[in-house]
């Protein structure tokens, strides 16, 4: 990882230095100096690096902090009774505050980069191969993410051009990226020059899209945030009926379609290769944070991988 | 030669101001920036170029040749005009007439030759000495004018008379419109029929009576431009082998390669290279990882590689470490945000071995130049100023204090001056005398006579 604690400037302005200079030496004495705008290109890219994950960690925090408001206020629009026996009863089955709240804190840090292989993923992978509730759970995320995505990554990052700095293009050097096909499970390597390319390609799209399914997005991931990491003593089944009511579409989403979504965002990312017992895990409302973190270094090793 | 051998360390040494060259005032003209500096075989002549397009060669003179113990000084030996500023029509380019090196051919006869080139074209130029000059032409004047022949009533024959030393420079050779690139490096081969020139993509093989043609020899252009992940720095023939050269990259890597394996050598023989030390990991690694100059040893064992902040030592034999590391100015790391946005941390500084490969020698920041002796692990920081440039005024040890309490007579990172900057240095063959060029002037320190 780079180091960026030796480094007053932050890796925004170090984008836009760059920038300048590759502008700059457009206009030097002697024609463009190859050498030296590949040496900025690769500050460049560092720089975006470093910005994109930061990016990621802050949207991260925002959607965890509204998704929380979110809950909070609709709970109010609930009957507080009925909660109150809910509590009452699956107190018992809860998870410690210590055991959950670990989990959370490892999951906020690796959401980022789900994220980025959730868009990836539904990018260079088709979806199919999928259960169809599955899918459409799993496209909806992976669609509703993909503007925030973008958004900050295109519109922010790149404020020149689209993805198009010639001579210096950002597919100069094409990290390879291992990353987790959420639809099928399977693990690919791409290139991140094509993703990019694709990504900015399609930023008219996932634009144009963002609007309606935001609210869905919402909901689906204070659904399991609020699980991960709220001291409360909602147990998942319970989550499932308050989601139900909260749909705009009220699409009826069983058990086994809430568990994959937590098998897949949730704490216990084995979920990868053993859905099934993340399932009951996450059923029994036992989010352990030792698989968690056992589970930390395989998640990590397949997604960050440059 | 003068009683000034080179001896052992640089703790035997102790290096006395001898002379400067050029302007004093400190606004500098851009043109007369020193861009190269280079010794001739035997160290009698030394030629520095700028970036105006100009050579000047200041030759070797000894005081007094009886007495053991002398001092030798540089005087001008010859000015020229080398290159001119071009424009490509073609591409709307601006050529840049700046010498971007200079290297001396081995002398065959009583006339010196030299290759200088800027970003595009390398040049052969002969510098030749007349000291005669024919005298009583019958139908012209001594001053040129042509006589009437009909006044001519006696015929005598001209007669060669001494006359005032005069240098002439002429071009003998143009080697063009082989590169699409910007030249940075060109090599003299042991061989003293070829010599290679490198640009920032492809290098290729000259016989220097042949301008018409060149051999490309590496060609590291993708077929893609967008999958372009490295330069060639910098390129060297090997001194004694004249079928192997070593190049450069921005990643930090050499390659060494025999041209009697292929014609197209874009595959090595032997890759250099260290692995990066994954702590050290900042914005700006590959930046300082390029490499900015090779030099072969004179015995042809070693290589010297510069990188931004140090110099490595390399055995031709191990490719997967160097041999010797030397920081130059390790102080600089926690600067490199700064130096990026001023453009500091893409100087190109240059090295340079002594006589007998003992020592080595490059330069920094505030014109500070440092010397690493390899048998003694010393090393040495010395400084180009005008302050200390009395005659024979020895020079003082210089020490930058990295952080916590300056102490005396040190010199803090953050007074550092970043303008004056030592990129090219020089080491005479044999003796300890060396040219070290500051922005705009050229400085000539030797070892101390006793």
């Amino acid at each position: 990882m780079i180091n960026t604690m030796e480094c007053a400037v932050d890796a925004q302005s170090l984008i836009s230095i760059s920038l300048r200079k590759i502008h700059n030496s457009r206009t030097q004495r002697g024609g463009i100096k190859l050498h030296k705008n590949l040496l900025v290109s690769y500050v460049l890219r560092n720089a975006r690096q470093v910005y994109m994950n930061e990016k990621y960690a802050e949207i991260y925090r925002m959607q965890q902090y509204e998704e929380v408001m979110t809950v909070c206020n609709e709970i109010q629009e609930l009957n507080p009774l009925d909660l109150a026996e809910d509590c009452e009863e699956q107190s018992g089955d809860c998870c410690g505050n210590v055991g959950v709240s670990e989990p959370a804190s490892l999951c906020c840090a690796l959401l980022p980069v789900s994220h980025l292989a959730a868009v990836q993923s539904a990018h260079i992978q088709a979806p199919s191969a999928c259960s169809a509730p599955l899918s459409l759970q799993s496209d909806e995320v992976c669609k509703e993410t993909e503007p925030s995505f973008y958004r900050s990554c295109c519109a922010e990052a790149y404020p020149v051009s689209n993805c198009d700095f010639s001579p210096v293009n950002n597919n100069l050097h094409c990290n390879k990226t291992t990353v987790l096909d959420l639809d099928t499970h399977v693990v690919t390597t791409v290139e991140n020059g094509y993703l990019h390319q694709d990504c900015c390609a399609s930023l008219q799209q996932c634009c144009q899209s963002a609007q309606s399914p935001a609210k869905k997005r919402k909901v689906d991931f204070e659904y399991y945030i609020s699980d991960i990491e709220e001291v409360s003593d909602f147990t998942p089944c319970k989550r499932a009926k308050f989601e139900d009511c909260s749909y705009a579409n009220s699409e009826h989403l069983d058990t086994s379609n809430i568990s994959n979504l937590i098998s897949i965002f949730g704490s216990g990312f084995s979920g990868l290769v053993s859905r099934q017992s993340d399932f009951e895990q996450a059923l029994n409302g036992q989010f352990c944070s030792k698989q968690a973190l056992a589970s930390l270094g395989a998640w990590t090793r397949a997604i960050v991988a440059f | 030669m003068c009683g000034v051998r080179a001896g052992g360390g640089s703790n035997d040494v102790q290096w006395c101001f001898s002379q400067v060259k050029g302007a004093i005032d400190d606004d500098v003209a851009e043109a007369d920036i020193i861009s190269t500096v280079e010794f001739n075989h035997s160290g009698e002549l030394l030629a520095t170029g700028d970036k105006g397009g100009r050579v000047v060669i200041f030759q070797q003179e000894i005081e007094n040749k009886s007495q053991p113990q002398c001092r030798s000084e540089y005087n001008v030996y010859s000015t020229f005009q080398s290159h001119e500023p071009e424009f490509d029509y073609l591409k709307s380019l601006e050529i840049e007439e700046k010498i971007n090196k200079i290297r001396w051919l081995p002398q065959k006869n009583a006339a010196q030759f030299l290759l200088s080139t800027n970003d595009k074209t390398i040049k052969l130029w002969k510098i030749s000495e007349r000291d005669k000059r024919p005298e009583g032409y019958n139908l012209k004047e001594e001053d040129g004018r042509y006589i009437d022949p009909n006044t001519v009533t006696a015929l005598r024959v001209p007669v060669f008379r001494p006359m005032d030393l005069m240098v002439e420079a002429s071009p003998r050779r143009v080697f063009a419109n082989a590169h699409t690139y910007h030249i940075n490096s060109i090599s003299i081969n042991s061989d003293h029929e070829t010599y290679l020139s490198a640009d920032d993509l492809r290098i290729n093989l000259w016989h220097q009576e042949i301008t018409d043609r060149s051999f490309n020899i590496v060609d590291i252009k993708p077929a893609n431009m967008e999958e372009l992940t490295e330069v060639i720095t910098a390129a060297e023939f090997h001194p004694h082998q004249c079928n192997t050269f070593v190049y450069s990259s921005s990643k930090g890597t050499i390659r060494l390669c025999d041209m009697r394996e292929s014609a197209l050598c874009d595959k090595y023989s032997k890759l250099f290279e260290e692995p990066e030390d994954p702590s050290n990991r900042s914005f700006f690694s590959e930046i300082i990882s390029s490499i900015s100059d090779v030099k072969f040893s004179h015995n042809g064992r070693y290589m010297m590689t510069r990188d931004y902040l140090s110099v490595k030592i390399w055995d031709l034999n191990m490719e997967n470490r160097p041999v010797e590391t030397y920081q130059v100015h390790e102080y600089l790391r926690s600067k490199l945000c700064s130096l990026y946005e001023n453009d500091c941390i893409f100087d190109k500084f240059e090295c340079c071995w002594n006589g007998n490969d003992s020592v080595v020698m490059t330069g920094s920041y505030n014109n500070f130049f440092r010397m690493f002796d390899r048998g003694q692990r010393r090393d040495m920081t010395l400084e180009a100023s005008r302050e200390s440039s009395k005659p024979r005024q020895v020079l003082k040890p210089r020490k930058v204090c990295a952080g916590g309490k300056r102490k005396k007579d040190e010199i803090s990172v953050d007074s550092l001056d970043f303008n004056k900057k030592i990129l090219h240095t020089a080491w005479h063959p044999q003796d300890n005398i060396i040219a070290v060029a500051t922005t705009n002037n050229l400085y000539i320190f030797q070892d101390k006579v006793n």
